[in-house]
């Protein structure tokens, strides 16, 4: 272990700042729509103007017939297929290019490259395709009925996923007496990473590779699909992530774009950009979240939570997305509805359904935002139903710290926590005992006040036997990282992950500083190339700190171990008698510099015994917690806000946080990760939506019609944290980078519901509109007419 | 995307601009601050085939008191009218409405006169100038005309100006020091377009305006009449009614808004 040294206090639990900033503030980082080379030509597509149609003809202009490829121009591209090992799962393949049908409004159907953009779009514009129109289906309970068109007619119906469990309700319903139903909607949204897909492709001859730079989280598995829908062999695809801005979960997946770039580089003998435009990601490639819920929670009147039964629907749109499939949604649903509670029984169904819409993608927090809404607002309904603040409720039926570790009724082996205790101090940090006294003699007219709250547990950096569990075909395994001293003392650490914000070029940093005591400033963290780094699956589902530091301070301490015999032999002491200490190895007789060390290992090996170490100073180690099961990170959020009457307007008032991601490595990285995910929260709760009308044609196109949480909508957070280290990973460090998405939508739709109780109306559907809540605000009070009369 | 090609004319003096504009052929936008205009073309819902810039043209850029009116030229940008630019009531009533367009950096491109002669339904400049009242001045291959503000805009997207012709400015009135003003712009977050528009202006007389709706703003009669025999207040539920004689085609929610807008917007006028 570090004692510290010249880099005192930059290991675990410092606020190193961000080793990244320094570029990205000055806008010296390097993107992939940075890349320029001289020959290079731009793609731009077709995309279906419809969302359900056979495709009869396309014209290609024939004076451009040589820019313009559709898929019967490619025979040799294999269509991408996410392989799915779950019993009932219906496999669905995803051309790149749409082969005689298309199935959502903006599914490419032609390929056109030229010299610049604007001219690819001008060729673009002249494609025409004769369509024979199919009728649409763009609602997922609509899906499900037996009339409805069936999207992909290989098919007997439009589920593609389903997901059942049963239980005996008999043993909870004498104490039950209290059942609270409910039916909520979560909408169809795209997430929004500040720069959008990108890619740019060439061919080397000189490496037989393809390379290819491309705006991903998952380099690795780009790689491995490319080769198999190129048919390559895998040492001929090589894939760069340069700098990233953003992912959120669509960059963890394989592209049709990406697909289409490595086959025209190949086929034109160029090198091929393509830059996503906004209007191309909110359309085509991003969308996510779309739940609906039926719940019935079974309670007793003194709020003990006995029993939860749910019906989710997950609507996966009309393509399944490589690697992850379109089954992750429903399958994660499932094994989380129930959440951080203790009861005693559960039943649950999800179904799965196509529709006429693009391919719904995991986005942080992936399906536990809507499962932690289903089941936040319901608790806060039956709060209001028997008078007890669902803050009790809450803490009343967590799983307490003494039970840890805790198989959950759903199955989650919970490791550590005091889940109640996040509970109370969430509520003593809204003031919700103030707010209570604010709220006395709020007659309903104007602006009214509510507080809501939402907790959640979140699985985080589970391993094999999770993604095993799921079906998915590329499951992580050992996570590896590799260590290199440099000659002049230096660290090289190379990771397989790839960080796109999560700011890992530091905190990787201070994990090899925790170990070897070398000053963050000198260690370069390399990933995001799979020509560099040891393959990962990428980075997703909370996984890198845990997964590739976990691995970090292996590979650091076998480096560490290696130091100490060449240092050893160096300061003629016993092996036994050296040790590393803040970059230095030290003995008794004295100290010996990284950087001596490197001199000798590498320039000067003469110095060295014959019988020295041959494993030299770099060290590839692997890494995976035991058990590989997760580590469950927890937080209570708590919100205070005004409800314009009149408007139907929210507006946040006030935000407090209380979270547990066990040991943090830098809280301040951790309180950033916090606060973005709870703004794209605030994003899911009020603002952001994709519709559809019933021909399947997107209503929100450009950032004009999708509303995105800005400065203006994002309150001061306040956080506090709690540390409850997990037994089962290195340091005790959980996953973190989602959470915040989870229980904003909840905590906001809560003190909506809150503001809004004395007129009776209820908000279930996300986002919370002006429009929405004035319709339950005037439901409620035609209602409460009709009650009268 | 990208704008589909086109023709950029950098035009050194109105009357080379209007020339130009007389004698294209195929489409052809005059182009303010782009800043409506910029981003349709590049989704290529517009692609006109020659743009006229008025940008370099000189004097379309004043503003001037001359006696009991006010002259704006098309030119002028909100960033300038936000900053104070326009003098007196009128000016203060102007400055708050601009400050509420989008952001800083369009506020610094968009222009007064691009976006009456844009007309979108959602813009703040036909509401909040009809309100005003005044007239337009308006440019044409043979000389000058001034056209009343009221009637100007006929739809969403569509005034009466000539196809050859070009919005040089507005004549508006200088308010008195008694005249009430009050804007109020029900929309989803700062500086989005608005989703109802309320525009009030009582001076001489009253004017009422309804904006941000299917078609052009309109002026609401019947709270004219109101405001105009003293009446300092109104509810939402009389301006729900109101609106509704000018069978705005609104449903149930569009009607609310347009109430709550208008009643706060008087209720800003008189506060």
């Amino acid at each position: 272990m570090a004692d510290g040294g010249a880099a005192e206090g930059q290991g675990i639990g410092a606020r190193v700042l961000r080793k990244e900033d320094a570029r990205h503030l000055a806008g010296r980082g390097k993107f992939t729509s940075d890349f320029r080379r001289q020959g290079q030509k731009e793609m731009a597509f077709v995309r279906s103007p419809v969302a359900h149609a056979r495709i009869k003809s396309i014209k290609k202009p024939s004076q451009f017939g040589g820019s313009i490829f559709t898929a019967t121009d490619m025979p040799d591209l294999k269509p991408m297929r996410a392989p799915s090992k779950l019993p009932g799962y219906k496999h669905s393949d995803y051309p790149a290019l749409a082969i005689d049908k298309v199935r959502f409004a903006g599914e490419p159907i032609a390929v056109c490259v030229a010299d610049t953009r604007a001219e690819a779009e001008d060729i673009a514009q002249l494609v025409e395709v004769d369509f024979e129109l199919l009728t649409p289906v763009t609602d997922m309970l609509v899906a499900k009925g037996p009339d409805a068109p069936l999207i992909h007619e290989e098919w007997d119906n439009n589920i593609v996923f389903e997901t059942f469990s049963d239980d005996d309700f008999s043993k909870i319903e004498d104490e039950a007496t209290v059942v609270i139903k409910r039916e909520y909607r979560m909408a169809r949204q795209a997430m929004n990473p500040m720069e959008g897909k990108a890619v740019f492709a060439e061919w080397d001859d000189r490496t037989d590779q393809l390379m290819m730079w491309t705006s991903t989280q998952v380099p690795h598995l780009i790689r491995t699909g490319l080769a198999e829908f190129l048919k390559l062999e895998q040492r001929q695809v090589r894939v760069i992530a340069p700098d990233v801005g953003g992912g959120f979960g669509c960059k963890a997946l394989l592209q049709p774009e990406e697909v289409l770039a490595g086959w025209l580089t190949r086929k034109l003998a160029c090198p091929i950009r393509w830059i996503e435009d906004r209007r191309e990601h909110l359309i085509t490639g991003a969308n996510c979240r779309e739940h609906h819920y039926f719940v019935s929670l079974h309670a007793t009147p003194e709020g003990r939570i006995l029993g939860l039964d749910c019906d989710v629907t997950v609507d996966a749109g009309a393509y399944s997305v490589y690697p992850f499939t379109n089954a992750l949604e429903g399958a994660m649903a499932h094994g989380n509805l129930p959440g951080p509670y203790d009861i005693k029984a559960y039943k649950c169904r999800t179904q799965t359904t196509v529709t006429n819409k693009p391919g719904l993608m995991p986005y942080r927090g992936v399906a536990r935002p809507g499962v932690c809404f289903a089941i936040e607002m319901t608790i806060d309904a039956l709060a209001r139903e028997i008078g007890i603040e669902a803050d009790v409720i809450r803490a009343k039926n967590m799983v307490s710290e003494d039970k840890m570790p805790f198989m959950s009724i759903a199955k989650k082996h919970f490791d550590s926590g005091n889940y109640a205790k996040s509970v109370a101090m969430a509520a003593e940090q809204i003031g919700l005992t103030e707010i209570r006294a604010q709220q006395v003699g709020q007659d309903g007219n104007g602006r009214l006040i509510g507080v809501g709250m939402g907790s959640y547990v979140e699985q985080t950096a589970h391993g094999t036997s999770v993604f095993s569990s799921w079906g998915v075909a590329m499951v992580p395994g050992y996570e590896q990282a590799t260590v290199r001293l440099t000659p002049d003392g230096g660290l090289e650490l190379r990771i397989g992950v790839q960080s796109h914000g999560q700011g890992m070029e530091t905190s990787m940093a201070q994990m090899a500083y925790e170990v070897l005591g070398i000053d963050p400033e000198r260690v370069t963290v390399t990933h995001g190339d799979t020509g560099l780094t040891p393959y990962s699956t990428g980075t997703y589902a909370s996984r890198s700190m845990v997964m590739a530091g976990g691995a970090t301070a292996r590979a650091c301490r076998v480096l560490a171990e290696r130091m100490e015999i060449i240092g050893a032999h160096l300061l003629q002491c016993e092996r036994s008698e050296a040790s590393v200490v803040g970059g230095r190895v030290v003995s008794g007789k004295g100290e010996v510099s990284f950087a001596e060390i490197g001199r000798v290992w590498y320039l000067n090996p003469d110095e060295l015994p014959a019988d020295v170490d041959q494993g030299g100073v770099e060290v590839t180690m692997g890494y995976r917690p035991e058990p590989d099961s997760g580590a469950f990170t927890y937080a209570s959020h708590a919100c205070k806000v005004s409800v314009d009457i009149d408007t139907g307007k929210v507006k946040v008032l006030d935000y407090a946080i209380v979270e547990d991601c066990g040991t943090m490595v830098n809280p301040m990285i951790v309180e950033g990760q916090t606060y973005g995910g709870a703004t794209q929260g605030i994003g899911t709760a009020l603002l952001e939506e994709s519709p559809y009308d019933e021909l399947g044609n997107p209503g929100a196109s450009t950032f004009a019609d999708y509303m995105m949480p800005s400065a203006t909508d994002a309150p001061l957070y306040r956080i506090d944290h709690m540390v409850s280290p997990s037994p089962f990973t290195e340091y005790g460090i959980k996953g973190m980078g989602e959470g915040g998405t989870i229980p904003t939508p909840a905590a906001i739709g809560n003190a909506i519901n809150d503001a809004l109780k004395e007129i009776g109306a209820e908000v279930k559907e996300t986002p919370f509109t002006p429009r929405r809540v004035r319709a339950a605000i005037e439901d409620a009070m035609k209602k409460s007419q009709g009650d009268r009369i | 995307m990208k704008s589909a090609k086109f023709e950029h004319r950098q035009t050194e003096s109105l009357n080379e601009a209007l020339s130009l504009l007389g004698s294209a052929d195929g489409e052809t936008r005059v182009l303010g601050g782009g800043q409506s205009l910029g981003p349709m073309m590049n989704l290529r819902l517009a692609q006109p085939d020659q743009l006229i810039d008025l940008s370099s043209v000189d004097g379309l850029d004043e503003i001037l008191v001359d006696g009991d009116h006010l002259h704006i030229g098309a030119r002028v940008t909100h960033a300038r009218i936000e900053d104070g630019g326009v003098p007196g009531v009128t000016g203060e009533y102007m400055k708050f409405v601009a400050a509420g367009i989008s952001y800083r950096s369009v506020r610094n491109r968009g222009t007064i006169g691009g976006s009456v002669a844009h007309a979108d339904p959602a813009a703040d400049w036909p509401s909040a100038l009809l309100a005003l009242g005044g007239d337009v001045l308006v440019a044409g291959q043979d000389g000058e005309r001034r056209v009343s503000l009221d009637g100007f805009q006929i739809g969403p997207f569509a005034t009466g100006l000539g196809y050859d012709e070009i919005l040089i400015g507005f004549v508006l009135p200088v308010l008195g020091r008694n005249a009430s003003t009050g804007y109020y712009k029900v929309n989803r977050k700062p500086g989005e377009f608005a989703d109802a528009i309320g525009a009030v202006v009582v001076g001489e007389n009253a004017r009422v305006i309804c904006g941000a709706t299917k078609s052009a703003p309109f002026r609401v009669s019947a709270v004219e009449e109101k405001l105009s025999s003293g009446g300092t207040e109104l509810s939402v539920g009389e301006a729900r009614e109101m609106i509704t004689a000018h069978d705005p085609g609104f449903d149930d929610y569009e009607l609310q808004i347009h109430g709550v807008a208008l009643s706060r917007a008087v209720g800003r006028a008189f506060a």
